[in-house]
């Protein structure tokens, strides 16, 4: 059998998908929903240089570059969020995110 | 030197840039300011006047630079002054109040600046790389914006909660971008609408998907319900000053960009995003109307009311067509006068022991500060849509645009939708010209007060002198609407 890019879309999908139900399944912590952005960001990519290889096209390449630099901004900005909201609330449980409601 | 001048289109931001670096090393060199840093703050409204005054005397027509990624047009120009003027009248009104607090460090004015810089660059944005780095520039700038107040849990679960939902959309857009990128081939919004014009409707179920997923991700960033989540809970516990950036200049920029995509990059597959979008126009307008009912803070009504605003300034873009575009640019242009002259109002009601974010402490305002309740009063009825004030004429003509593209349903729930938000505007209004005075607030501001004397200005006086500003968004549509070669 050979891999086609019907192939490298599933995978991207599964981990977009699963990446998605993680943020939104997850009530325990606030580092998991980081991650899970992460695994997000990942499938992006994987879907984004099997486009490029399989349409010839080095823009696909360069996009992914781009995006691993952005999400790794985003992953140090992200965890200077939860430092800070620690040190106010002494928990980064995500049920405990709940001052503002309504 | 002469290779130089194809950057010339690019300057706006390469000032923006450079002078937010500048304030950067500004800022690190110098003794430390307790009392707070007004001098940065004065630097970043001069970088951002020297950038609105390039913007407004740059070369007229359309202009692409860097392989068409970056695109100035009278489009751009026009949202560009806007997303600027709205963010150097926040930092204007804004100065008392973040001192008082303790922000207004170099830090704040510079990432300011930055956000400012992304917006400019999703204005401008001519491919979906662009597109992203622009949107990413921004909302990482704000993430932080929202949570500077480091030692009050409010602000940092603002910001917590603005940075999970915002991650969520950008992955969401992206994953939408990369879709569009392998079922059309390229990333450039023309060669898109050149590739999905060929295409039957529903020919192509992977570029319909990475549409559907880029839309959701700009709903997040625009606040169209059902991606509002995080709208009422960030403006409440952001920092007001804040609260007011966010309400002003984001939501414009996002809404340019939304406008870009669908008109330059889908024109060609118009029914698989209009009911998309009218989708979320009658969500936000019904949702805005209806939840804003019950709110008691002030920071969550205008929350509310924003969300509403969006799905009325939808309502143009579900047209599709030169009248709605130019009412979108109308809308904008409008409520960001509106939610400047608000939040200034916000931001005087303070008394000696602090802040006060309340409805009910606005009790008696007329009795004891006429002027701003009577400010405060203008805005809301023209919030709320009462001729002759300028917010009617904002909702007349999407309406008019939906009513001429036979979009009845979605203007007769808009008209609905916009008498029921009446409700809870008339009861702020009710609060301060009816009940009892309890308390009487400090002195209006000089910042605050000179941001409430335009807004009202604009209200009242729109209906006697509409034209120029008609007139620039009708130029704005026009060029957004020119046709681009595929190269």
């Amino acid at each position: 059998m050979t891999i086609g890019i019907e192939h490298y879309l599933t995978v991207a999908a599964s981990l977009f998908t699963l990446g998605m139900l993680g943020i939104f399944l997850n009530r325990k912590n606030v580092i998991i929903i980081l991650m899970s952005i992460e695994l997000m960001l990942l499938a992006v990519n994987i879907n984004l240089v099997a486009f490029s290889h399989f349409l010839g096209d080095l823009v696909g390449q360069v996009f992914a570059l781009l995006v691993l630099t952005v999400a790794a901004a985003e992953a140090a900005i992200g965890l200077a969020i939860v430092v800070v909201y620690y040190r106010n609330r002494g928990s980064i449980a995500v049920d405990d995110v709940n001052m503002m409601k309504g | 030197m002469q290779y130089l001048s194809i950057y010339a289109p690019v300057l706006p931001e390469i000032v923006v840039a450079v002078g937010a670096m500048a304030l950067l090393m500004f800022g690190v060199f110098r003794k430390a300011t307790p009392g707070g840093d007004f001098a940065a703050a004065w630097l970043a409204i001069g970088v951002l006047l020297v950038a609105a005054v390039l913007v407004a005397t740059g070369t007229t027509g359309r202009e692409a630079v860097f392989d068409g990624a970056f695109i100035v047009d009278g489009f751009a120009r026009f949202m560009k002054i806007l997303v600027i003027g709205g963010a150097v009248l926040v930092i204007i009104m804004s100065f008392g109040n973040l001192a008082r607090q303790g922000l207004l460090s170099f830090e704040y004015v510079v990432l300011l600046l930055l956000a400012v810089l992304g917006m400019m660059l999703m204005i401008s944005a001519g491919d979906l790389i662009a597109l992203y780095l622009g949107i990413e520039l921004q909302s990482l700038s704000l993430y932080v914006v929202a949570a500077i107040k480091r030692d009050e849990v409010r602000s940092s679960e603002a910001g917590l909660k603005y940075f999970v939902l915002g991650a969520l959309s950008s992955g969401m857009l992206l994953y939408g971008a990369s879709l569009i990128y392998g079922f059309t081939g390229s990333v450039d919004f023309g060669v898109i609408a050149g590739v999905a014009q060929g295409q039957a409707a529903a020919g192509n179920i992977g570029l319909t998907f990475g549409l559907v997923f880029l839309l959701i991700g700009i709903a997040f960033k625009i606040s169209a319900v059902p991606f509002h989540m995080w709208t009422p809970d960030v403006y409440q516990g952001a920092p007001t000053p804040v609260t007011a950036f966010f309400a002003a200049a984001p939501k414009l920029a996002a809404m340019a960009l939304l406008m870009r995509v669908v008109f330059t990059a889908f024109p060609g597959i118009a029914p698989q995003w209009q009911q998309i979008i009218v989708f979320l126009s009658i969500a936000s307008m019904l949702l805005g109307a209806f939840a804003a009912i019950g709110q008691t803070n002030i920071k969550r009504l205008m929350a509310y009311s924003s969300i509403g605003h969006i799905g009325y300034a939808l309502v143009g873009v579900a047209a599709n067509n030169e009248a709605g575009m130019q009412a979108v640019l109308i809308y904008l242009a409008i409520y960001l006068f509106m939610t400047l002259g608000a939040f200034a109002c916000i931001l005087s009601m303070r008394t000696k022991d602090g802040m006060l974010e309340d409805i009910d402490s606005l009790s008696g305002l007329a009795k004891t500060n006429l002027s701003m309740a009577f400010v405060l009063a203008m805005i809301l009825f023209s919030m709320a849509g009462i001729p002759p004030l300028a917010g009617f004429f904002a909702k007349f003509y999407v309406f008019a645009a939906a009513i001429k593209a036979g979009l009845y349903p979605l203007a007769i729930i808009g008209v609905l939708a916009s008498v029921i938000a009446a409700y809870y505007y008339l009861r702020v209004i009710k609060v301060m010209f009816f009940d009892d005075a309890t308390r009487s607030f400090l002195p209006v501001e000089r910042g605050p007060g000179f941001v409430m004397t335009i807004a009202t200005l604009f209200v009242l006086f729109f209906v006697l002198v509409p034209q120029p500003l008609v007139d620039a968004a009708l130029a704005a549509v026009q060029s957004l609407q020119t046709i681009v070669p595929v190269p």
